[in-house]
């Protein structure tokens, strides 16, 4: 999502609002865009972010109360900017554009900041921002609101530190003013001001009032590296964690207002199906049921609280429209896509000519993958709260892009996005499922309140069972690596063809990120092959099925990343080569590769002994500028399934901003991409998912979390995300100590196909298929 | 139907459907929402309170079950070992989403409560029943182990 430089929101999908044909004209996309537009050209033209081009919106105020009100708030506090506040007593408020979900953000932004101004830990706290791309946008996401692709810190470290650069230099000019003291000579520390020539000393909270007086410099310099005291503190306590151990944190699924209803959805079985007719007289006998209503995504009821609506769903009798839905199953798809990767894709990265050199290798090494659908199921389901008023809304949601969900609650409401209020709550996970280009919960929300003319606040919720069977899944993918080697042992050749559905096709993100027909999302991790081959191509083709889809944590990299580092381990067994040795032979043009491959190797013992009947296994990837190695030590359980005892991980990201969150987001990582690895698949039978709840969509627990050691590079690169990056490896280390182990390659996940049960063939023709599958990871020709 | 429930030490009143479960009894009209749903039928942990002192999943209980049982959730902690679970918890910063750890923090309590100084196993096995997709267990194990320590000191 790094490519994303213009989010183009004219290509924005509409949602299918309501059938009423009364619907008030929605505004457009275009419209959307230009609602944004003038406020940049504003803030640019006018000079006043002059200096802090790189990110959009970064509004300095002309004075302390100009701002002040542009932060919201009512009191008498310092503001310099969009991004901080500090009251008279002290108490520093930094306003987080991103949403913590979890990985962090709210800490690693208030993080820079606090320390760029030299205050106290203990007396910042955070402050979600609202939903206004002016200020708040996303460089990195096209200067859309939003969090994804690990960008928060990538896109906030600079405006961040400015933020910070700017209110310390207007305190201290404040006290230099007060003192009579040059303002050079102030410093900022601990949350004492201080000239130490004349002794004066004040707390930072009693300049604020004569700093809030003040012009903010255009030009205030962020301190060097070495003066920070609190980035790089190996333990930096979590803002967000106190709450989250007494029960008091607020999620959306928490928020109660008056009057408010909570809706539950009917869905269709199957994608695409849509309601032909319902019968409501059992539900609205249900008590506490106040409304049924029928909505683009289905039927919705309406109650006083959860388990009333819950009933009422429940004795709801829809009648389905099937004729235009998706009716092929699981292995319907792999069957067409696995003929589909024998033909010829798109090319999305060529150098030299593999076909040829395929062609007349000496040995040539063939495999082809399978990778299933997968729900994100972060433990807070789906939800969105949402209150109409006249012309004007104001929403809660644990919102993940607030640009796009404001403006679908605008389009759907047929009310401007400024009207639309919203709050970022904490999010009860997400892994990509919050992001969604089409702000689809959003989209519910609006059309539910719309369907009953806003006449009470509604919160719509998913149940365990929707979000599971609700599609936006990972897409179901499947992949043909060849590689050719020469006589001499080299690999000469190299052909990667992916097979699956485009992330972001006809999506706001399409102009951006899809190019030439070959959607980003579907190749990152394939065409950053960092490997040295001479003849490379990497090839896409895309599907059309009408299972919606989306990005799950690391996005092309789950998939892309397994199939490269796995198939190149069977290359190494092949040649006869130690996969660390050949990683680093071809990874010698890629210092960072390599630094973390040895760092996670040799804290790892490489080679050294093991206990009897336990494998190492390694990858490294780098997603979304950051880089990670791991090894793994595996073995296998009573049914033949890998278990996983100890992964040491390495990760560099640039500067370190908050060591302890880095190492919480590679266990993190690496835990959610496990859990996926061995459990995890939405299957489609005839169009209809099977799975439904965390009893068949398993999650990893924790008698299955290995051990964990993370060893981070010291660097003083620009800080990259750490969200995403630490799961990309994990999957094929492990699969890779498998090949050591067993001498069986592992071409289809999850890898729990790979139990052997005690009777019954099926599971023996399972257990082939998840090894070998057809013609695959063998040598072809030799 | 009415139903008097002890919670969190207080007698409470709600009038519901006799089979709704404890969770929403709690969530939606007791106003206690640091229990969470999550799954809906006791596979994930989210919703885990005390009932007597021991650990249930209150999505899956109905309220007419509940009877005369003390209920204690998240908000209702109190004592020695919610003291020195929850100031772990906050030591090793294990909670990265935080929707699950209510729910962990109950099953920790109880499990301390009752086997003060519990090994890896006996940790995994008491903590099995609670998912985290964040998958903060290393944290977690390290929590509950301090926790014990502190017990024992």
């Amino acid at each position: 999502m790094r490519f994303l430089r213009d989010l183009d929101l004219s290509a924005y999908d509409t949602p299918p609002s309501s059938s009423s044909s009364s619907d008030p004209s929605p505004v457009t996309a275009a419209e959307l865009l230009a609602e944004l537009r003038p406020s940049r050209r504003q803030v640019l033209k006018g000079g006043l972010a002059a200096g802090l081009g790189l990110v959009i919106g970064f509004r300095m105020g002309g004075t302390a109360k100009a701002a002040e009100a542009a932060a919201g708030s009512a009191e008498t506090v310092f503001a310099p900017n969009a991004f901080l506040r500090i009251a008279p007593d002290g108490a520093v408020t930094v306003i987080a554009k991103h949403i913590e979900f979890g990985q962090g953000s709210y800490t690693g932004l208030a993080t820079i900041v606090a320390d760029e101004i030299g205050a106290d830990w203990s007396r910042v706290s955070v402050e979600s921002a609202p939903a206004d791309a002016s200020r708040y946008g996303n460089s990195a996401l096209g200067g859309a609101q939003g969090t994804g692709g690990s960008t928060a810190m990538v896109s906030s470290w600079e405006p961040m530190r400015k933020a910070g650069a700017t209110a310390r230099s207007m305190l201290a000019a404040a006290a230099a003013a007060a003192w009579g003291v040059p303002a050079e000579e102030v410093e900022i520390a601990d949350h004492k001001v201080r000239h130490s020539g004349s002794g004066k000393e004040a707390g930072l909270g009693e300049m604020a009032v004569a700093a809030g007086e003040l012009q903010p410099p255009k030009d205030a310099k962020p301190k060097d590296l070495a003066a920070y005291r609190l980035i790089g503190k190996n333990k930096l306590p979590r803002v967000d964690v106190p709450a989250k151990t007494d029960g008091s944190a607020v999620f959306t699924l928490d928020m109660k207002i008056p009057g408010m209803l909570t809706a539950l959805i009917a869905r269709p079985p199957r994608f695409g199906a849509t309601v032909a007719s319902f019968d409501d007289s059992a539900t609205r006998k249900v008590a506490g049921v106040k409304e049924v209503v029928q909505v683009p995504a289905g039927v919705a009821v309406l109650a006083d609280s959860f388990w009333a609506a819950k009933m009422g769903r429940d004795a709801l009798e829809v009648t389905w429209d099937e004729s235009k839905a998706e009716k092929r199953g699981s292995e319907q798809l792999f069957a067409e896509y696995k003929e589909l990767a024998g033909k010829a894709g798109k090319k999305a990265r060529g150098e030299g000519d593999a076909a040829a050199t395929l062609e007349g290798a000496a040995k040539v090494l063939e495999a082809t993958y399978e990778f299933p659908y997968l729900a994100h199921a972060p433990m807070e389901p789906m939800d969105f709260l949402l209150r109409l008023d006249g012309d004007k809304a104001e929403a809660w949601a644990g919102s993940q892009i607030q640009t796009i969900d404001q403006g679908v609650v605008a389009q759907t409401l047929g009310i401007p996005p400024q009207n639309v209020t919203l709050h970022t709550l904490f999010g009860g996970g997400s892994f990509g499922r919050r992001a969604t280009p089409v702000g689809d919960v959003a989209g519910e929300a609006a059309s539910i309140v719309k369907a009953i003319g806003g006449k009470a606040p509604v919160k719509v919720v998913w149940t365990r069972e929707d979000d599971i069977q609700g599609g936006r899944y990972r897409p179901l993918y499947v992949h043909r690596l060849r590689a050719g080697i020469d006589d001499a042992g080299k690999i000469t050749a190299w052909h990667h063809h992916i097979v699956g559905q485009s992330i972001l096709s006809g999506t706001p993100f399409a102009a951006a990120m899809v190019k030439d027909g070959i959607d980003h999302t579907s190749v990152e991790g394939a065409i950053s092959i960092p490997y040295k081959i001479p003849n490379l191509q990497v090839d896409l083709t895309t599907t059309d099925v009408g299972v919606p889809v989306l990005w799950w944590r690391s996005v092309g990299s789950t998939h892309n990343g397994y199939a490269v580092e796995t198939f190149l381990d069977q290359v190494a067994r092949e040649l006869g080569r130690d996969p660390v040795e050949l990683r680093r032979e071809l990874l010698a043009d890629h210092p960072r590769e390599l630094g973390v491959l040895n760092l996670a190797a040799e804290k790892a013992g490489w080679g050294g002994a093991l206990p009897e009947g336990r494998a190492r296994g390694v990858a490294v990837h780098k997603s979304f500028d950051t880089y990670v190695a791991q090894v793994v030590e595996v073995s296998l359980d009573a049914s033949g399934v890998p278990k996983v005892h100890r992964v040491v991980c390495a990760v560099d990201c640039g500067v370190a901003i908050n060591p302890d969150n880095i190492r919480a987001q590679m266990e993190g990582g690496l835990g959610f991409g496990l859990g996926a690895a061995l459990h995890d698949e939405v299957v489609l039978e005839e169009g209809r998912p099977k799975q439904s709840n965390f009893h068949d969509y398993r999650s990893l627990r924790i008698g299955e979390m290995p051990e964990v050691e993370v060893h981070i590079v010291d660097s003083t690169e620009k800080p990259t995300g750490v969200g995403e990056p630490g799961l990309p490896p994990l999957a094929p280390a492990v699969a890779n100590a498998y090949l050591q182990l067993t001498g069986e390659p592992i071409h289809r996940l999850p890898m729990r196909h790979l139990a052997k049960k005690k009777k019954g063939r099926m599971a023996a023709a399972g257990r082939d298929r998840a090894t070998s599958g057809e013609a695959s990871g063998k040598v072809v020709r030799s | 139907m009415r139903y008097t429930l002890d919670v969190n030490g207080e007698r409470r009143q709600v009038d519901l459907a006799p089979d709704t479960p404890l969770l929403w009894a709690l969530r939606d009209h007791l106003e206690l929402t640091g229990t969470k749903y999550g799954c809906g039928r006791a596979q994930c942990g989210a919703c885990t309170v005390h009932l007597d002192g021991k650990p249930v999943r209150s999505c899956v209980l109905p309220i007419s079950r509940v009877g005369d049982k003390k209920v204690v959730t998240i908000e209702g902690l109190s004592g020695t070992v919610a003291e020195a679970v929850q100031s772990a918890w906050v030591d090793v910063q294990v909670p990265q989403c935080g929707y699950c750890q209510s729910g962990q923090i109950m099953s920790a309590v109880a499990l301390l409560s009752e086997k003060p100084n519990p090994d890896d196993d006996a940790i995994d096995g008491a903590m099995a029943g609670n998912i985290c997709r964040c998958a903060t267990y290393v944290r977690i194990r390290a929590a509950v182990r301090q926790a014990a320590r502190g017990e024992e000191a």
